[in-house]
């Protein structure tokens, strides 16, 4: 039997029950991270703060906010922006930090591809992260639908089409998604409950697994070197701290960490106080209208580069395009055929397939912006085309890879 | 070893409940996701065809669906081909171009113009003729006629009739 002693302080009291010393020893203090990395390494806390964001943010809007297709537009664009005290903070906050989120993901993955932080056991770590991708993706649309304006309105009508699967003609699997023929209250109450119970809880689960992913290979560094991390930890805490290639994670790697946090969040309130009109589209403070289309349908900038993709084909192509757009991320560590799992810069031919990739992302992201006539159209043909061949080419370039 | 293939049967046991469990959940779980009975039934709309005025389209709304109504002049019609002239609707002496207003590629609504006598979809670029049949991808097919049925000189939309049997048996319409 467990056997108890009288507790000479709190904290022996807390420790004799719950063990917060080795706890706080495994997740902190002597969990491992590698010195040899850069700021790009500090994405991932940046990420877990604006999750923070979006979840502080969330909770007050969601005390005015009614769900209901003849309230929700007043609710959100009079009542959080006029009379709630504050309201338009929370609701900068939100729209800013739900776009900006996106970026950082952004960097946050193609720093992983250009270091080989996908292969050599971070296989896991990979995968859980993009499927936070695609509930961040569904948390954004969910989003986006609440306030009932017009591109709310139109791009849940869009984006629920593409469930048809085009000449497939499921149909009842749109009104069924639905609630109704077109979207309506159905519609819009049960987005709003994946919005703020489901999706959320699911994001939250994916960020345990992310971190439980990283536990074991330990993040990647600079260098791609594999390192020794019970040999390292014995060294620092034998007293070698200059000697031994690893920190902390607590204080000591996080106090960098929280530096670039602070930076970040120097940057971001500037975007929530002087810069919010990039996260408000103007056509979304029109009433939804199901009866009237917003002469362009574009969907906010992060969506962009895989809405191009759709775009300049037939409907079947096209959606087989989008859905190869959607799901090749996750196999990458598969398509990549090299088992080197350093710099992208001393990789040959991976080099220029990182910089053609992430040029022909942001070729496509331009383009899904512009309207889709003449030379844009063409543009965003090639670059979707350059996307698929990116892929395809991919293991062939790995596979001969010269081991480095 | 007896101990043993009693816990298995016990696992067993359990597994079984539990998939009849879960079977059974997911289907009520899909169940309330339908479309309800009361959205369902709210679904016919009647048009009284006599106030259209010519080459004027005008917008009505079926099942929160706009719907496409055009009456087409003399002029339009004689200058229709073979393949354009089937998907004409006629009630009484007029003929009428009835389609649901939403563009089949990906469902935003297409817009008229009278001069050129045909629809654009600002979404993508697809362009449609004055009997709604595409003339520039990326939509499939051409826009959908709603289920109809003609009632003297009224459209009842949302319940089937002859003339619209004929015209999907013909391919015309999904
Ligand atoms: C809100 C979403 C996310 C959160 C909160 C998050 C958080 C983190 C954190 C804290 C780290 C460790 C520190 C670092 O290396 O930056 C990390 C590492 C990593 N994440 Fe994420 N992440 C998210 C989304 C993603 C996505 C979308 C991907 C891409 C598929 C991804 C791929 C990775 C990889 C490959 C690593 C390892 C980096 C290395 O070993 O150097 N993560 N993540
Ligand atoms: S929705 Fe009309 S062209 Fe795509």
């Amino acid at each position: 039997m467990a056997h108890f002693t009288k507790a000479t302080s709190i904290k022996d009291w807390l420790n004799q029950r719950l063990a917060i010393e080795k706890v706080e020893k495994v997740l902190a203090s002597e969990y491992w991270i590698p010195k040899n990395i850069n700021f790009l390494w500090a994405m991932g806390m940046i990420l877990v703060v604006t999750f923070a964001l979006l979840l502080v943010s969330g909770i007050f809007l969601l005390m005015y906010y009614q769900p209901n297709v003849d309230l929700a537009f007043d609710s959100v664009n009079y009542t959080i922006m006029r009379e709630v005290g504050y309201g338009w903070l929370w609701r900068h906050v939100h729209g800013v930090a739900a776009s900006v989120v996106f970026l950082i993901i952004y960097i946050h993955m193609f720093t992983g591809i250009y270091y080989g932080s996908y292969k050599k056991g971070r296989e896991m770590i990979w995968i859980s992260g993009m499927l936070l991708f695609i509930a961040f993706s569904a948390e954004a649309f969910s989003g986006y639908m609440l306030p009932w304006g017009q591109m709310s309105y139109w791009a849940g009508m869009v984006i629920t089409n593409l469930f048809a699967g085009g000449s497939l003609h499921a149909d009842g699997l749109v009104e069924w998604i639905r609630g109704d023929y077109v979207p309506a209250q159905a519609f819009l109450s049960r987005f709003f409950m994946l919005h703020v119970l489901l999706i959320p809880l699911a994001i939250i689960g994916l960020i345990g697994l992310h971190f439980g992913a990283l536990r074991i290979p330990h993040v990647n560094n600079q260098d791609g070197e594999e390192i020794d991390f019970d040999e390292e930890s014995k060294k620092y805490l034998a007293g070698d701290k200059a000697g031994s290639k690893v920190i902390r994670f607590a204080n000591d790697f996080m106090a960098k960490d929280m530096m670039v946090v602070g930076f970040y969040l120097v940057f971001f309130f500037y975007l929530v106080f002087y810069h919010y009109g990039f996260a408000m589209d103007p056509v979304n403070f029109d009433p939804a209208d199901g009866l009237k289309t917003p002469a362009h349908i574009y969907p906010e900038w992060y969506f962009l580069w895989s809405y191009e993709i759709l775009r300049p084909f037939s409907t079947d192509i096209g959606l087989m395009a989008f859905a190869f757009a959607q799901v090749i991320f996750m196999l990458l560590p598969f398509l990549d055929r090299s088992p080197n799992a350093v710099p992208a810069s001393r990789r040959g031919l991976f080099k220029y397939w990182f910089w053609a990739m992430l040029v022909d992302m942001i070729a496509l992201t331009a383009m899904g912006k512009l309207p889709p006539e003449g030379a844009f159209s063409t543009i965003g043909l090639v670059a979707a085309l350059v996307f698929i061949g990116l892929w395809i080419a991919l293991p062939v370039i790995t596979y001969f890879e010269k081991k480095a | 070893m007896k101990d043993n293939s009693r816990r298995g049967f016990m696992g067993k046991a359990f597994g079984g409940v539990a998939a009849v469990g879960a079977v059974a959940s997911l289907f009520a779980m899909k169940k309330s996701w339908d479309p309800l009975p009361s959205v369902k039934a709210a679904g016919f709309t009647t048009l009284d065809m006599s106030g259209y005025k010519e080459n004027e389209l005008v917008t009505e709304k079926w099942r929160g669906k706009p719907i496409f109504v055009l009456k087409y002049t003399s002029e339009m019609i004689a200058a229709m081909d073979e393949s354009q002239k089937p998907r004409i609707i006629t009630v009484g002496e007029a003929s009428y171009l009835v389609t649901i207003g939403l563009c089949t590629h990906l469902g935003c609504i297409p817009s008229y113009d009278r001069k050129k006598e045909s629809f654009l979809c600002a979404c993508h670029g697809g362009t449609y003729d004055l009997v709604a049949n595409v003339t520039k991808a990326p939509p499939p097919r051409a826009l959908d006629i709603p289920p109809f049925t003609i009632k003297g000189n009224t459209l009842v939309l949302g319940e089937v009739g002859p003339e619209y049997l004929e015209m999907k048996k013909n391919g015309l319409t999904l």
